[in-house]
Parts: C-alpha cells; structure tokens; sequence
C-alpha cells in the first residue's frame, strides 16, 4: 500500500448519487481510499453515498476523477458533487460509517444474475456454500424483489427475517470482503431453505429436493420453481407431452414458451446466435433473448413456439436454476462443465394462471398452482415485489446504448426482472409526475428530477389481481423514491383501469390530473428515450387507442412537440365488426375488408366455419357495433384472416407475429403495384394512407407466405413514401416510430432501413417496449412538458 | 301536432287524450295541482323522478308509455315503499303523429291501472320541430314507506348474498335488436314490468334485505359498482350462475357486448345476510316477475370496492363500469 505524507492536508465531502447502494460501493471506497493513502469515511444516505476524504490535493483530485470508471460492476455513478471542508487532523485511517436514514432519494439496484465468484464457490465441495441455492455477494443476487423500503439494508429486506450466523456476519462486517454489506448474504447454516411440496401444500418425500426435482421434470411432470420476483412454471422441454400438459392446464395453446438452457454453447445448436446475442444473454441481467430458431427447432420442439420462426431463451439466473443443470450434469465438481454443450432444456414460463399476474406468496401458489403444476419447489424467503423475466431482442441495425452489448441495439417486449428500478435519464429537471400506462401491459413511470423510473411489467387490468397489482405498485415507486407527485397522467381512455386508478390519486392527493392522447404518448416515448426535444414526425404503429375524436385511431402519422401533437394523417379505416371482438378475431377483420371491397358475399363461404359470420355479414352492411378503426394492427390482423392462417388468436398479437414468421420464410418480395394510394381528406386535408388495394390483391392469394411477405413489404412501401412526403411537407428530419406495430422487426428493420436510405434521422423505442408498455414514460413526457408551460 | 299559433285547439285536444285514458278523480277536478291524502301514520313519503327518452318508441315487450311508468315505479318501489301517486310530463316535438301520441298514452295508462297507482297531474309541452326527438316523458313517483324500513345501496355487509331476479340484458338487447333490424329465431322481448309486487312478496318474506336496485342504465356491471362504492365493500360473482336468456347470450356474442353492461327494464337485485337467501330466492321464485332468480355472487371485503367475477375457466375478471358504450381497448 502506497503511503503518502502530506503536510497540505485538504478535505473534501463528497455526494454520490446514482445506482450506489448495494452494490458493493462502499467496500469499494474503501479499498480505493485506503490504496490511496486517504483517511476520512463513506456511508450511505437516503441520498447516495456520502464520502469525507482527507490528503493532498492531487490525490484527492484524482480519486474524484476515477470514482466512476474504477466503481463495481453494478454500480452506475450518475453525479459526484464535491464540497471542501476544513481538514480534521485527528483522522488517522477510513472507515465505514453506519448508514442514515434520511430522505431517500437513491436508486435501489435490481436483480442481478449469480456472479462467477459464488458459481465457483456453489460447485467447489470444500466451500460452505457448496451448492447452496441461496448464494450471494455484492456483486450478485437479489435486490429490488427482496426490499420493502429504502436506505438498502438488511432489516429493510425479506433477508430480516434470517440472522446471520457468526461467519456470515464476519463476511458481512469486514470491509474487505466480498460480502461486505451484501444485504441478502446466507449460507446453508443461516439462510432461506428450499423444500418439495405436493399441489396444496403437503410437504413432498424427498432427500434432496433439487435431485427429486430434476427427476420429476424428467418423468415429464410439471413443476413449480419459487424464483426472484416471482414462480416459474418449468418442464422438459424435450418431452412434447410435459410441454402439451403445461399448455393444457394454463390454457394457453399457441403462445411461445420461454426455455432455459445452461449456457450459450447449448443455445447454439438450437438457435442462432450472434457475439452481440451471445452477450445479452449472458449479461448479469439476464433477460430472456428472442432468437432466430434453427431449422431442426421444430422437429424435436414443436411444441414450445408453435408457427414463428423465433424462440424465447435465457441462461440460469439463480443459484437454483444452476442446480438443477448441475443436478442433470451428473454433478461435476467445479465450473468447467458451465462451459460445455449441456443437453437440459427446460421450458420456464411465468407461473401466472392465464391471464393473472405473477404468483407471489407461498400460500398464493398452493391455492392457485393447485391444478396447474404436479409438484412446487419453494423456499421461505419472502418475494416482496412481484416482477417477470425481462424480454428483448437485439438488432444489429439498432444504435446501442449504454449497458448494451457492443454492435448491435436491443429492443425491448417486456421491461422487468433486471432492469427494474432502474432510471431512464431525463434531459431536463421537473416535476414529479405519476404515469398510469396503459390498460393491456399495464406500467407505471415516476420522474424524479433528471430521472424517470418505469415500473416492472404488471400485466393486463382486465384482470382484478393485476389491478391490485398496480395500485401496489403505485405505492411501491412512490415509497421507494421518496416522491410524492406533483401530477398525476393518464390515458385518454375513460374505460382503462389505469384511468380510474389516476383519477383516484389525483383526488386523494389533490394534484392536477393529464389525460394524453395514447398514440401521443407512444411517440412521446421515443422522444423521452432519446431526448428529443422539440418537434418530431411520429408514426404510430399501433393496435387501438382512443382518439380525439372518441374514434378508435391506431396508423396515425403526427407532429409531436412535447406537450403538443398535430394529427397529419392516418390509415384508411376498417371497420372494426363487435370492437374488441374483432381484435382477437382476425375472421372478423377479413369480413369488414370483404365487405368494404363489396365482396362481402364471398365471407360466407370463406369463413364457413365461423357460426357467427352471418350476423357479422350483418352488421357490416348495417353499421352496427362496427366503429372505423385506422389501427395499423388490425390491417394485420385483416391480412392474416383473409390468407386464412389465423382466424381466432389464443394470445394477443398472435395474428401478426404468425403472418411475419411466413414472411421472412417466403423470403425477399417487392411491393405490389398499385398496393396504395395516398389521398387527401377533405375537409380537414388530412393525408390517408389506403391500403385497400394491397388487401384486395391478398384476398385472392393462395399462397399464404407470399401473401405475407407482399404484406409486408407493400406497407413498408406505402409507409416509407407517407412519412417520406409528410417530412418534405413538414420540413421535419427526425422520425419517431413508436406503438405495438414496432414489435415486428421485419417491418421494424425494414422501416428504418428505407427511412434512413431518404436521409431521415430514426428513432424507435428500445430500452422501454414500443407498445403499450412503455406508453407510461410518453404519458409522463408529455405532462412534464405541460407542467413545464405553466398551463396547470 | 301543432305548436304556437293555433295553440288553443291543440292544447284542447291533448288534453282530452290524457284526461281519457288516465281518468281518475284528481285529473277530472282539473286544478294546477292534486291534493293526496296524509301517508298512513308509521309511513314516510317515498319520491322519485325518471326522465325517458328511447329510441325506437315502440318495442317488443313494450313502448315509451309503459317504461315510463314502470321505470318510475321501480325506482320507488326498490327503495321499499308502496308506490301511491305518478305525474307526468311530456314534451312532444310539433309534427310527432297524432296516432303515435295516443298509442303511447294508452300504454301509459293501461300501465298505471295494472300497477294500481294513479296518474293524479300532469303536463304537455310542444316543442318545434327539431327541437325534440318525437318525445319526451318525465314521471314522478310517491310511495310509502314504513318508518323502520331502511335500505339503501350503502348497506351491503361483507359475506351477503347477491341475487338477481331473472335474466339480464332483456330490455336493450331488444331496443338494439329493433334499432338495428337484427333478426332472430324468435323475438327478444323487453323485460320491461312493475315491481312493486314482486318487492311486497320479497319483503314479507324477507325483512332483513339490506339493498334493493333495478339495474337499469348501464345493467348489472353499473349498478353493482355503484353498490360497492357506496357500501365500501368488494362483490364478487359467480359467472356460471348469472342467467342470460340464450338468445341474448348470442347476440352479444357476435356484437361482441356484455350482457352484464346492458339495460334491464323488469330486474332488480337484491342484497341479504346469507342466511336468508334461500327464503328470498323462494319468494321471488314464487312470483311470475321472478322464475329465474338466481344468487349469482357474494359481498367481501375488499378496500379497493372491486366488482369482480370468477369466469367459467376459473380465472377473474373485473366487471367493469363504463363511463358510456363499450369502446374498444385492446391495443
Ligand atoms: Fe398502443
Ligand atoms: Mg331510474
Ligand atoms: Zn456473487
Ligand atoms: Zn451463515
């Protein structure tokens, strides 16, 4: 160690804000100032970190400068605002002071992956924690799952309730060690235990309940595995009957299910995967990858994403889930094996009876599991805040950001597990505003200055347990960022549960109350990611939202500026035959795109098989419950009925992501002649873009690949040259693309590719999701920029 | 019809039509106002007002004239009291067929004499044309009500019972169905009818109902809402126990509607301790108005005031209550 003398000693205090508590911060000061020679203090505060150095100034100076680069892995230094105090002569070393309570204005940390010093530790026989499914450092494990409220400490956790034993709690005191502060830190002698249950609760007969686990998994039983933020529903992924039998009992017959393979070199016999892909993967986040199938996917996985060319994967992220590849590896000793093609694969799907939100408690999961899985693997450590897996997908022709692997972009479905609560930078100060979201992939936003902080995924508020989860997690995010909002915004949608549950808020606080526009918000999501000020052109992709004029809008072209949009355009409008109806029934679409062609006689015997489509036939000619939609999905949706590949959706976007599969398996096609034609709309001028032309052509297509891919590539043409005139109109050269649409990457992919080829500058949502779950942060822009005017 | 000018004659006339078919005592004195009787001592004056506008005016299983008395009647009768007395008022729009006026007060009338109660004032308004939507009837209702009868949608105790008189969805699936010219194996009928019969009989039998409501604008979904915020409690239902006539069942499968969002006309729902549900599905079984009775859920408690219902799959949904039509969300 470096010793400096220096007669000049100067004192500085320093405040750290940004993700620093948890992750293993202090112990890091601590050696980094004791390297240095420096004597004073680091402790936690509800704002941060707060440090007191004391030596010669260009020590000092230079400990200042490398405080963010040298920090932790987890850590995320976001401001170091210094203040010089008078020395204190007396100080002869540093130490580490308990931390204070005070008004907590700190980020919690999330979740984070088993890091590869307590893999060694978890598979070496001599350690104690050999294989202890509870295994954790700083630089590890959970932590926005396990905490009720802030500053980050143990008492503050479901942790409390185990105290450590004495080589625990040595670990955790001294400043050294790896474990030092590591608030959930447990061996087997101290910490959570797992145990085996029957359904309903009954303990079950095992000795070792990770062995009898693997065995019933491989007898093509259903299980449920307690995890992080909440239950998974795993099976064999290679036994076609243990994953039909997991599908029956949660009625979910077509919806992709997510797999779990022990490392990438597993991954790749199975699906393609890049450096970028590779990467993702085996980040700390660990979130669930979606890759491109290999061909031979399907024929010994038929079952796990039935029709679409692109599977869900992800690595172990618990000691557990590591366990039972260990478990099925014969338990080698060491980590060798971690590295070696691994034949498991096990399906991990969210333990959510259809439709509900994540499983939380133990009690929780033996009523409601009950008929679903055979048998549960649980333990006694306390999910405090439910959260699902993470799933993106990374583009090589999206920009990457910060935290992303290099040379290629991610593109978020569903921001949760790992990500969670983590903030998205803000380019100015404001005030606190509270966002409601959507109602389908409900998610909440908090700002707090030059921060907005998302909510995990919470699910769709059609159901009352989600709901209940939302009003929770309202509460949540106020508590744990210590922030009361100023303002409270929602949809525009009177009928969201989202809506109703601002408006209480509202009241109960007694703050004023912002209804955005919903397609307003998508594009202002963008604008939020990427911090654009001023106006953009924005085109929303997008399902149905509420429009200004109560009409249900959908393919909008706009000009949005902050608090402001200006409507130029939209997609000609398809009746939408029994409103939501229609948008699980793509049948329904194809019979209002027949009956506005005056070819609605061939509906019957098209949909011959539908008892409805009479009646249907029916309310078209009369205009009965069939509101004009300009909604770009259901155009989608139109297309895929009329190709006859999917008339009735088991799971939402079904119809689309079935109809881009057979795209990209048809290959490269050019758009159809005369496929649209762009009109203007008296007596507003608006400018619509028809695509009755292009559908008209489909209806008689035989072969319904190419029918998609015509689809496909005829929109991108038609929506390419709208933009394209709407940005020479307007003068504009900054695109926002932005709604549920986006999820599409041929479309995606295709969009930017002919947009930038025109030289415009394209923005897409990608670390919050393009559809509704990430209208919450547009919502919230949009406030902000009506707060900001002084209007309210 | 005519307004204004030749107003005299018009007046006249309609009054004629009324003091016939409503003929009674008060109505023959012809005075600004009728003079009733006291309520009988132990009973309190029970008043309600209902404005009716519908459209078409004339439907299966009824027509403008009946549901304005019927509406008003419920109104006061699922408070617990014995409707006595109705006024009415009506505004006409000039030009609105003459023919179409008498049939309408017709229905009113024969209404009012099944149901026992009097049509004791009223008044007639002609608007001009365009400034109306044919017609328009406002009905207000007098009932008694003993002293020590309380009920109220703020009643309703954690572990009640929830019971619902007969089908839902009747009476606007019907309006819809003429509206739209939809067209069915046989007819579906309004379930348009006075109940203060049927609530006699249910309150003999059961004097311990917490809460009486006809779910009428906005159908089960609205009015259970209303319930359990003014209660403070949650409801949840049973939907395998809710009765739907099948043939509503099926047009709002394939207009993709709710029947638990859709007016009833002739329903009402009922809120007792659960141990006397039995005896309050009986009583109401025993009546013509209500064969298909049905406990269809239960009060819980609940601080978010959820209305929620257990699906026929097993799962829940929340029944929701819709600021007006149902417009799509599904994005
Ligand atoms: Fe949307
Ligand atoms: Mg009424
Ligand atoms: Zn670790
Ligand atoms: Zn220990």
């Amino acid at each position: 160690m470096l010793m400096i003398v220096d007669p000049t000693r100067v004192a500085r205090r320093l405040r750290v804000r940004g993700v620093v508590q948890g992750v293993g911060f202090r112990p890091f000061i601590y050696r980094f100032a004791n390297s240095l020679g420096l004597v004073g203090w680091v402790r936690n505060d509800g704002g941060g970190v707060e440090i007191e150095i004391q030596g010669s100034e260009p020590i000092l100076d230079a400990f200042t400068q490398c405080l963010a680069s040298e920090a932790p892995p987890l850590a995320r230094v976001d401001s170091i605002e210094p203040e010089v105090i008078p020395p204190d002569h007396s100080r002869k070393d540093f130490t580490i002071l308990p931390s204070v309570e005070g008004i907590v204005a700190t980020a919690i940390g999330p979740d984070v992956g088993v890091c590869p010093s307590c893999l060694s530790e978890l598979f070496d026989p001599q350690d104690r924690r050999w294989r202890y499914p509870f295994i954790n450092c700083t630089h590890c494990g959970p932590r926005y799952t396990i905490t009720r409220s802030l500053p980050y400490d143990r008492a503050r956790t479901s942790m409390a309730a185990f105290t450590q034993c004495p080589s625990c709690d040595a670990e955790y005191r001294h400043p050294g060690d790896r474990r030092f502060h590591a608030e959930p830190n447990a061996c087997p002698e101290c910490g959570p235990q797992l145990s085996l249950h029957e359904p309903h609760g009954v303990p079950a007969l095992a000795r070792d309940a990770v062995a009898e686990t693997l065995r019933r998994l491989q007898l093509g039983e259903v299980v449920a595995i307690k995890g992080l933020g909440g239950f998974h529903l795993a099976c064999d992924a290679a036994n076609g009957d243990a994953v039909l039998r997991l599908r029956v009992r949660k009625r979910r017959p077509h919806k992709p299910l997510a797999l779990m393979f022990a490392n990438v070199a597993s991954v790749a016999h199975w699906a393609r995967v890049s450096a970028a892909e590779a990467a993702t993967l085996e980040s700390p986040e660990r979130p669930i990858v979606l890759l491109e199938k290999l061909p031979h996917f399907d024929d010994t996985l038929p079952g796990v994403a039935p029709g679409l060319d692109e599977v869900g994967v992800m690595l172990p992220y618990t000691p557990l889930h590591y366990l039972l590849f260990h478990e099925a590896a014969g338990h080698p000793t060491g980590t060798a094996w971690l590295d070696q093609v691994q034949p498991a694969i096990f399906v991990m799907t969210s333990a959510n009876p259809h439709g509900e939100p994540l499983v939380q408690g133990n009690d929780e999961a033996f009523e409601r599991l009950a008929e679903i899985a055979d048998v549960l693997l649980m333990h006694n450590r306390d999910i405090v805040v439910r959260c699902d897996d993470s799933v993106l997908r990374v583009r090589a022709d999206l920009p990457s950001g910060p935290g992303d692997a290099a040379g290629a972009g991610v593109q978020f479905q569903r921001r949760a597990r790992g990500f969670t609560p983590l903030s998205m930078p803000l380019p100015a100060d404001g005030p606190a505003v509270l966002a409601f979201g959507a109602h389908f992939k409900a998610t909440l936003c908090l700002t707090r200055e030059k921060e907005a902080f998302l909510s995990q995924h919470i699910g769709g508020l059609d159901n009352p347990a989600a709901c209940t989860a939302l009003d929770e997690a309202a509460e949540h995010l106020q508590s744990i960022l210590s922030m009361r909002p100023a303002a409270v915004a929602h949809d525009a949608h009177p009928d969201y549960y989202s809506t109703r549950a601002a408006f209480a808020l509202a009241e109960k606080l007694d703050v004023p109350l912002i209804a955005v526009q919903h397609h307003h918000a998508h594009i202002a999501a963008v604008c939020a990611e990427h911090c654009l000020d001023g106006p953009v052109l924005g085109l929303a992709a997008d399902g149905v939202g509420l429009g200004t004029d109560g009409m249900p809008w959908g393919g909008e072209l706009m000009v949005v500026d902050g608090a402001e949009f200006r409507r130029l355009g939209h997609l000609s409008p398809l009746p939408l035959p029994g409103g939501d109806r229609a948008a699980r029934e793509p049948w329904r679409m194809a019979c209002g795109v027949l009956h506005a062609l005056g070819r609605g006689d061939e509906a019957i015997e098209r949909f011959a098989a539908q008892p409805n489509v009479e009646q249907v036939l029916g309310m078209l000619v009369r205009g009965t419950r069939c509101p004009p939609t300009t909604s770009l999905g259901r155009w989608f949706d139109a297309a895929t009925g009329l190709l006859g590949v999917c008339d009735t959706m088991t799971f939402e976007g079904q119809a689309g992501m079935v109809l881009e599969t057979l795209a990209r398996r048809f290959g490269e096609s050019l758009a159809l002649p005369g496929g649209f034609h762009i009109d203007k709309r008296p007596p507003d001028g608006l400018s619509v873009l028809n695509l009755y032309p292009l559908l008209n052509q489909l209806i008689d297509e035989n072969d319904a690949a190419r029918g998609a891919a015509h689809f496909h590539a005829t929109l991108i043409d038609g929506l390419v040259q709208w933009i394209g005139d709407a940005a020479h109109a307007t003068g504009l050269r900054r695109v926002a693309l932005s709604g549920g649409c986006m999820h599409n990457r041929l479309l995606a992919t295709g969009l930017r590719k002919r947009l930038a080829a025109r030289g415009l500058a394209v923005f897409e949502a990608q670390h919050v999701p393009p559809g509704d779950g990430g209208l919450a942060l547009g919502q919230a822009w949009v406030a902000r920029a009506l707060l900001a005017r002084g209007v309210l | 019809l005519s307004h204004g000018g030749g107003g005299r004659a018009m007046v006249q006339l309609i009054g004629e039509i009324f003091g016939r078919a409503f003929d009674n005592e008060w109505l023959r004195r012809g005075d600004d106002g009728a003079v009733l009787p006291a309520p009988r001592p132990g009973e309190r004056l029970v008043v309600a007002t209902d404005a009716h506008v519908v459209s078409p005016l004339f439907f299966p299983g009824g027509d403008i004239g009946c549901l304005c008395v019927h509406g008003t009647l419920n109104d006061v009768a699922v408070m617990g009291a014995r409707p006595l007395y109705l006024a009415a008022s009506f505004i006409l729009e000039e030009g609105f067929p003459l023919a179409d006026l008498q049939r309408i007060v017709a229905s009113m009338a024969a209404a009012a004499k099944e149901a026992g109660v009097p049509v004791v004032t009223g008044d007639t308004k002609v608007v001009e044309k365009g400034k109306g939507d044919g017609i328009f009837i406002t009905t207000t209702g007098i009932g008694a009500l003993p002293v020590g009868r309380e009920l109220s949608g703020a009643n309703a105790r954690p572990g009640d019972a929830v019971i619902v008189s007969g089908t839902l969805g009747d009476h606007g699936m019907a309006i819809m169905a003429q509206r739209e010219n939809l067209a069915f194996e046989s007819e579906i009928r309004s379930d348009t009818a006075a109940l203060h019969g049927l609530i006699a009989e249910l309150l003999a039998a059961v004097p311990q109902t917490r809460v009486l409501r006809d779910p009428t604008r906005g159908g089960l979904a609205a009015t259970l809402n209303e319930i359990a915020q003014q209660s403070g409690v949650g409801i949840v239902l049973d939907e395998a126990a809710i009765p739907v006539d099948p043939q509503v069942a099926a047009a709002c499968e394939f207009l993709g509607l709710d029947p638990l969002n859709i007016a009833n006309e002739g329903k009402l729902i009922a809120i007792c301790p659960a141990q006397f549900a039995d005896a309050l599905l009986a009583a109401l079984r025993a009546h013509p108005l209500g064969t298909r009775a049905a406990r269809i859920g239960e009060v819980t408690v609940d601080a978010q005031h959820f209305v929620q219902m257990k699906t026929a799959f097993g799962g829940r949904r929340m029944v929701d209550w819709l600021a007006g039509e149902q417009l799509p969300r599904i994005c």
